[in-house]
């Protein structure tokens, strides 16, 4: 298909470790896809071979109807790549770091002028363009470095943990302007997080964990497919509130940082129970619809950390 | 053609800025060698006499061309120590997912050191009529071609060495283990005449000796008092520089061909 990054069958195997296994999804042109997993949960490398950073090796990925393994060139020059790391030079102005990038694209002269400003103008720096990146705030250097992405018009854009070091602000700001390139403009969008909020902001997500790929769809349809209600107990004796909730209920919990989760039908009863239970060993109770998070959980039975 | 040209200058426009924005580079790249060339050029000049010497050019006289040379080494190492730098903070697997073909971001990175290299070695070159060495154009263009193709040639090295590297201090480690013997050895601190044999056929084959030659008979073509210890004839020594060129830019391009990252 040529307008969607399909991926089928792909794994691919570090010395000693499995680091993706079997991975089969595709995404549209115009959707938000999140890749949501723990750290070691394979999708570092995910978006290493995507980006091109890294050969395919085993399976096959398609993008915009090219083959990864054998049309490099046509597709690095399709797609935008935010690294995790900032990949701006921090002794080079704004416009320094944007010219250089658009020379590497092919973009020169009137046209990249004009490129330039208008996306400065979009991501808000306009003001900031003669200024060397390292004066920036971690934040303008995060527009800065998705207005760098953007500069050729890609079709596709990947971004790895692209909110990573935001505040709440400028990470609510990106995500707007992730909807808007993938609403007005049509172009897809695939990023990887560990952050729930992140993922729950997406059309579609896709959950990865030791390499495997145990959940695809959107995050209210994974939800729904937990059921009942998710709790969350704090707790500072969490292995024995473990055991004896399990001895006494008959129900399973994960335990996290700082507590335990686990999840029920008709939790207000059961948090009534619980607490009335073991008042002595249960410090808060939250209590709520379930998260990403408890998707995560009862699919691999490990907490999402 | 523009395809080509525009990445290629683009990433050595980078290198130059890079490098007036850190004026300690400029600083340590030149400095370094000029402090070593009058401690030690004076110092060995009272006790020592290079075979092959006249009176009147004494072992400061001797020492120049290899200084010129060490200019040349340490800027141009310096220049692909900003290889590692940009691996380490990401900047260059930006560069690295453009559609831009491996050859031709060596090529920009080797141009770069080379265009800093010989500024720095130009600069040094004004000093050359203190100690008597006489420019025409011709000994002048020669001197700085071949400055030039040194200057490349070392940039490569750097660069074939810098592409595996994540961190600086092993860069550091490398350039002392093994850059900066090739220099010593090159005849650039001492000649080869009357060195124990293993010595001499290390010098022998040390590709840097012969662009040390091809400087040195340049530099001192217009010159009245030649220069001592000739080394191998003008034209080997010219083809082997050359030849350590393409080797070293082919396998920097080869070395970074096979790096993901």
């Amino acid at each position: 298909m040529e307008n969607r990054l399909e991926v089928e069958d792909l794994s691919h195997a570090y010395p000693g470790r499995r680091a993706l296994d079997n991975v089969s999804f595709s995404v549209s042109c115009g959707e938000i896809f999140g890749l949501l997993g723990p750290n070691g949960s394979g999708k570092t490398t995910l978006f290493r071979i995507l980006s091109t950073s890294m050969p395919v090796t085993s399976g096959i990925v398609r993008i915009l109807g090219h083959d990864l393994a054998t049309e490099v060139k046509t597709i690095r020059s399709l797609l935008g790549v935010v690294f995790q790391h900032p990949g701006l030079d921090s002794k080079l102005t704004v416009v320094e770091n944007l010219r250089h990038q658009g020379h590497l694209y092919g973009l020169a002269g009137k046209t990249l002028r004009h490129r330039i400003s208008e996306l400065l103008e979009r991501f808000g720096v306009a003001d900031r363009a003669r200024e060397r990146v390292e004066i920036l705030s971690g934040g303008l250097q995060r527009r800065v470095e998705i207005a760098k992405a953007l500069l050729h018009s890609p079709r596709v854009l990947l971004l790895d943990e692209p909110t990573s070091g935001l505040d709440i602000t400028a990470r609510q700001q990106l995500n707007t302007y992730l909807d808007m390139l993938a609403q007005t403009e049509g172009i897809l969008v695939l990023m990887t997080t560990h952050l729930l909020e992140d993922a729950e902001t997406c059309d579609r997500v896709g959950i990865l964990d030791a390499g495997r790929l145990v959940a695809l769809g959107a995050p209210d349809a994974l939800k729904a497919e937990v059921g009942g209600d998710a709790i969350f107990i704090e707790s500072t004796h969490s292995d024995t509130l473990a055991t004896a909730i399990m001895e006494k209920f008959g129900v399973s919990t994960v335990l996290t940082d700082g507590g335990l989760r686990l999840e029920c039908e008709s939790g207000h009863e059961f948090v009534r129970d619980v607490v009335a239970a073991f008042p002595d060993e249960i410090q808060a109770v939250r209590f709520g619809k379930p998260t990403l998070a408890d998707v995560f959980m009862k699919l691999t039975g490990n907490p999402l950390v | 053609m523009l395809s080509v040209l525009l990445p290629i200058s683009t990433i050595w426009r980078r290198e130059i800025i890079r490098f007036y924005r850190q004026r300690s580079r400029i600083f340590s790249a030149i400095a370094q060698p000029l402090v070593f060339w009058l401690l030690i050029g004076s110092g060995l000049s009272a006790s020592f006499q290079p075979a092959g010497a006249s009176d009147e050019t004494g072992y400061i006289a001797y020492f120049y061309p290899g200084i010129v040379v060490l200019v040349l080494l340490f800027t141009s190492i310096f220049a692909t120590i900003s290889v590692v730098n940009d691996r380490r903070e990401g900047f260059l697997q930006g560069i690295l997912v453009a559609p831009v073909p491996r050859w031709q971001i060596v090529l920009a990175q080797a141009l770069g050191g080379t265009t800093l290299a010989l500024g720095q070695g130009l600069l040094l070159l004004l000093l050359s009529p203190m100690i008597g060495i006489r420019f025409g154009v011709t000994s002048l263009l020669l001197s700085m071609g071949v400055m030039a193709l040194l200057a490349f040639g070392l940039t490569n090295l750097g660069l074939l060495i810098a592409w595996r590297m994540d961190s600086t201090q092993g860069f550091h480690a490398i350039m002392n283990l093994l850059l900066i013997p090739i220099w010593l050895l090159s005849g650039a601190f001492f000649p080869s005449t009357g060195v124990p044999g293993w010595l001499a056929w290390t010098m022998k084959f040390n590709p840097l000796t012969y662009g040390l030659a091809v400087f040195r008979q340049s530099l001192y073509l217009d010159t009245p008092t030649k220069a001592f210890g000739e080394g191998a004839p003008w034209s080997l020594s010219l083809l082997i520089t050359g030849l350590f060129c393409v080797v070293t830019y082919l396998g920097a391009t080869l070395t970074a061909s096979t790096q993901t990252n």
